[in-house]
């Protein structure tokens, strides 16, 4: 923790970047962001396993980019989302600096994004143990069983997008669900539209969704969302060799080759 | 049985004018008789329109109260809703909520010099307060109307602006931007502000209504000031979005305003009162 | 009318709830799922979920739901027949198990929904609604009913407050308006007479945070602080505050198309959102978070007391408990209060 809060002083006092994203003790037993402006604001900055909200969703917030060049302190989820989002030019080396945070707490500088990529690249998305099972419990249903499933969960979301709003990915400035022209998803919650609104969030996050559970997190109703995005974290491992972000924006469903083998993409 | 404040009243589209490049004029009238004889506006108020299946978007009423039996609106086809109205046709049905908002205060203009100043699309809000005021012409000193749009194609009732034109009793001065003029347009070429600046009308004993893009209206308003026009005499129109139109639904709330309840008419001073969220 | 205190034995509570069945009464009432504890119809008493502080959402749902068809509509060519608000699908309801901030918030609703037009179909839900309420014995931090007007026993808006008298005590019923007195009149054999009961010291301690009306005041000279854009920058801009909160109203209007026929309805909406100023041109009067969250915070405390004389906000904390970013209202609204201007 002094580890962190000497280097996000260091940041600021040399003006090496306007603000420092971290986390801080907030109400309850929460924490929450915390942005550094100066020196002794740095003091209240923490670190630990309460700490799972991903900090990357606000490198692309205007507010906070309007500030300046900016540092986030990054775990393993919040550094894939970096390099995800350099790979989508909405952050570069000239607006951010990433202070790494190793599974063991320990603080790790990295020079450029390309060292994160790095850093990043030494692990494999796994999902855990406890999702591995309901997936698991999912694959072995009927399909009608499947649907009376996501219908159960589904229905109660009041499409508040807390959950899109917390998704580093989610930074769109107008989200298809905002679009009216044509009115691809509808406005108001119902079974059926709620069901499209969370199967094509799934879908825009294939390949770029970094596991990093901030949707389901937020949820202020608990509703077990991210078990859609792992499971197409699965299938795009099994039909496509698995994801892995990276800088150099190969992305796995966005990627246009003009001889790919499909001929839908013509 | 009782309707609720979300009922529209139907009605038949009598007439498609089209104005401008997107921009059309429909001709409403009430298909429930006694809708329309129940029915009672004021210039400045306005209404949802509604295409079903589409939804509703918000319009002022462009006719004048004198005139009874129909009422119009002019829009600008730009969203999703416009857009579906744009694709109706004479006879079609659509719906209609209202009349909604406050009014400008023509009772409290008689015996005054009125000068209308308005730009672009902005007409519609104004035609129904100008025809009102022509209509009750007696009440009311000087009229001066200035119009300006973009290009002459994108200036709107055409047909009127002749027939204001040759009347004696009110003053036209149309302009548009420069470049936007044909060989043989005869009207001012020039930004709105600057040609009210030239014009010049005199403050004395009048009231200003400004309606317009908010750039014009921006640039308008140091012009009047500086020709002498007192804060509480110049008027003109907000815009916020609005969904319901009776100061329910929240979208159209500044401060401690409910533009569709206490506007879309507003003084200058009011708006000076304002934060400056529209 | 004069509120009458009533006893209920704590065993009876579950038979007042069978004999509301029995009498065709829709009962929603709190129930768990996923660990969160929101307002669901119930059929029987053992469903009913005890252990929480509040709800995740408000009740505000029953009476005032996410989406609400105004009208159906048929289209036939050219021409079109619309249907209106069914107000026979209106029945009567019971809304069991809510807390003082709550019912505090119908009030406050009811102001939004009638300070000038008059909306029937709000009105048609309320007036069918029975609100039996109970008054509460815990609390937590993100609590401050008594900051804003309320108390964890406060009778504004119940027809029956209920509250429990110790922890393995009977109920204290107080009925307070003639929807109270005919609930009473269904099953008055198990609301016994009763001495007069002091209540107070059951009731869950909510001290007093701020004063509203001094942030009334302040607020009237505050919109353009730098405090807004320092509270909010964490903000997310989502709508979860605005949706959880028994107060919010603000709404969306919507059609929904099935080829010829279809339906309008109104659908919650929230100030939080970008695109909910925004115009068809692109232009939007509140176009950064911090401008949103000003609306907010400036609705609740300065608008809605100057124009409809109710403040838009009863403390239960939802939207604190409910934020992903931890907004927390309680601490915004003390720093403002500490604020010098
Ligand atoms: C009091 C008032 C009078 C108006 N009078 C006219 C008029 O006479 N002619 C005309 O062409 N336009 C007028 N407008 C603007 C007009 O309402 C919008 O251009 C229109 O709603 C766009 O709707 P849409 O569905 O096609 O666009 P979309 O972008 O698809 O609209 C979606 C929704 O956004 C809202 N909205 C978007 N832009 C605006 C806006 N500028 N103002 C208010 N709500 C908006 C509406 O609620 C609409 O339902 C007026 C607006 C107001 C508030
Ligand atoms: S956060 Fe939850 S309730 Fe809100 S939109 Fe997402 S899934 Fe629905
Ligand atoms: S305050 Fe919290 S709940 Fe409200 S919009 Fe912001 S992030 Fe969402
Ligand atoms: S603003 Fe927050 S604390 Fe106040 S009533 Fe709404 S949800 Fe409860
Ligand atoms: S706080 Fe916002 S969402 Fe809630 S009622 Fe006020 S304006 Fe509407
Ligand atoms: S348009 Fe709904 S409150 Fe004004």
């Amino acid at each position: 923790m002094d580890d962190l809060r000497k280097r996000a002083k260091e940041l600021i006092d040399t003006s090496a970047v306007k603000v420092v994203i971290g986390y801080e003790q907030g109400t309850g037993n929460k924490t929450r962001a915390l942005f550094v402006e100066n020196s002794e604001v740095a003091d209240k900055l923490i670190f630990d396993s309460r700490c799972v909200q991903n900090l990357a969703a606000y490198v692309t917030k205007q507010e906070v980019k309007s500030k300046g060049k900016m540092a986030i302190t990054a775990t393993l989820p919040v550094m894939r989302a970096i390099i995800q989002l350099a790979s989508e030019f909405q952050v570069n080396d000239d607006n951010l600096i990433v202070i790494g945070i190793t599974p063991e707490s320990k603080i790790i500088d990295f020079k450029n994004l390309e060292e994160v990529e790095t850093y990043v690249h030494q692990f494999q998305i796994e999902i855990d143990a406890r999702n591995r099972e309901i997936l698991d419990k999912l694959d072995k249903m009927t399909p009608s069983e499947r649907w009376k499933f996501w219908i159960d969960e589904l229905s109660p979301c009041f499409k508040c997008y807390a959950c899109r709003a917390a998704c580093p990915m989610c930074y769109c400035s107008r989200c298809t669900v905002d679009f009216n022209r044509p009115q691809w998803i509808p406005v108001s919650s119902n079974e059926l539209g709620n069901l499209e609104w969370h199967f094509m969030r799934a879908m825009h996050l294939t390949g770029r969704c970094v596991d990093c559970d901030a949707c389901a997190n937020a949820c202020p109703l608990a509703i077990p969302i991210n078990l859609l995005t792992k499971k197409m974290i699965e299938d795009a491992k099994s039909d496509f060799g698995g994801y892995q972000p990276s800088l150099k924006g190969e992305n796995l469903l966005s990627t246009f080759k003009p001889d790919d083998k499909e001929n839908f993409i013509q | 049985m009782i309707d609720s404040l979300y009922m529209p009243y139907l009605m038949r589209i009598e007439k498609i004018t089209c104005e401008a490049p997107g921009v059309k004029t429909f001709m409403l009238k009430f298909v429930n008789e006694e809708d329309q004889n129940n029915f009672a506006f004021k210039a400045g108020q306005f209404g949802e329109y509604s295409v079903f299946g589409e939804g509703e978007s918000t319009f002022c009423i462009a006719s004048s109260p004198t005139r009874k039996g129909y009422i119009e609106c002019t829009f600008r086809q730009s969203g999703k809703v416009t857009n579906a109205l744009a694709g109706c046709e004479e006879g079609s049905v659509i719906g209609f909520r209202g009349p909604y908002g406050n009014i400008f205060p023509l009772d409290e203009w008689k015996g005054k010099n009125i000068l209308f100043i308005a730009g672009g699309i902005a007409l519609p809000p104004m035609r129904c307060v100008i025809w009102n005021a022509l209509d009750t012409r007696e009440n009311f000193k000087d009229i001066t109307i200035v119009y300006g749009a973009k290009s002459v194609n994108d200036l709107v009732y055409k047909n009127e602006l002749k027939e204001w034109e040759i009347r004696d009793d009110v003053r036209l001065v149309t302009t548009v931007d420069p470049g936007g003029e044909t060989p043989d347009w005869k009207g001012e070429v020039g930004f709105v502000p600057s040609i009210v600046e030239k014009i010049a009308p005199s403050a004395e004993n009048t009231v200003a209504v400004v309606c317009g893009p908010p750039v014009m209206i921006k640039f308008t308003f140091p012009v009047l000031a500086k020709l002498g026009f007192r804060d509480e005499n110049v008027f003109t129109t907000l815009e916020n979005r609005m969904k319901c139109g009776f100061g329910k639904c929240g979208h159209c709330n500044v401060g401690k305003v409910y533009v569709c309840k206490d506007g879309p008419v507003f003084t200058q001073a009011q708006l000076k009162e304002l934060p400056d969220e529209y | 009318m004069n509120i009458e205190r009533r006893l209920v034995r704590k065993d009876s509570l579950e038979k007042l709830f069978d004999i509301l069945r029995q009498n065709k009464k829709t009962v929603f009432a709190p129930v768990m799922k996923n660990g969160k504890a929101s307002f669901k119809p119930v059929g029987s008493f053992s469903s009913i979920a005890e252990d929480y502080i509040q709800t995740t959402q408000s009740s505000k749902e029953v009476i005032f739901p996410r989406v609400e068809k105004f009208l159906d509509y048929e289209k036939n060519g050219k021409e079109v027949s619309i249907k209106g608000f069914d107000y026979q699908s209106v029945t009567e309801t019971v809304l069991w198990g809510v807390r003082p901030c709550d019912t505090i918030g119908f009030g406050t609703l009811n102001s939004i929904f009638n300070w000038d037009f008059k909306d029937e179909i709000f009105n048609a839900r309320l007036s069918k609604t029975i609100i039996l309420s109970f008054s509460c014995n815990k609390s937590d931090d993100y609590c401050f009913c008594t900051s804003v007007g309320g108390n964890p026993g406060s009778t504004a808006g119940s027809d029956i407050l209920f509250t429990k008298l110790g922890a393995d005590g009977d109920y204290l019923a107080e009925v307070v308006t003639e929807k109270g007195q005919a609930i009473v009149a269904l099953a008055s054999e198990l609301f016994e007479k009763t001495e007069s009961v002091e209540k107070e010291k059951f009731l869950a301690n909510v001290p007093v945070k701020f004063n509203q009306e001094e942030i009334r005041k302040k607020l009237e000279k505050f919109f353009k602080s730098s405090q807004w854009v320092e509270q909010s920058l964490k903000c997310l801009g989502c709508g979860a505050c605005a949706f959880v909160c028994p107060t919010c109203a603000c709404f969306d209007i919507q059609d929904d198309a099935h080829g010829k026929i279809g339906s309008r309805m109104r659908c919650w909406d929230s100030c939080g959102y970008s695109q909910f100023t925004v115009h068809t041109s692109g232009h939007n009067p509140r176009s950064v978070q911090s401008q949103r969250w000003r609306q907010r915070i400036m609705h609740k405390f300065s608008y809605m007391p100057e124009r409809l004389s109710v403040y838009g906000c009863t403390g239960c904390g939802r939207c604190s408990r409910a934020c992903p970013a931890d907004m927390n209202i309680l601490e915004h609204l003390i720093s403002i209060q500490e604020v010098k201007i």
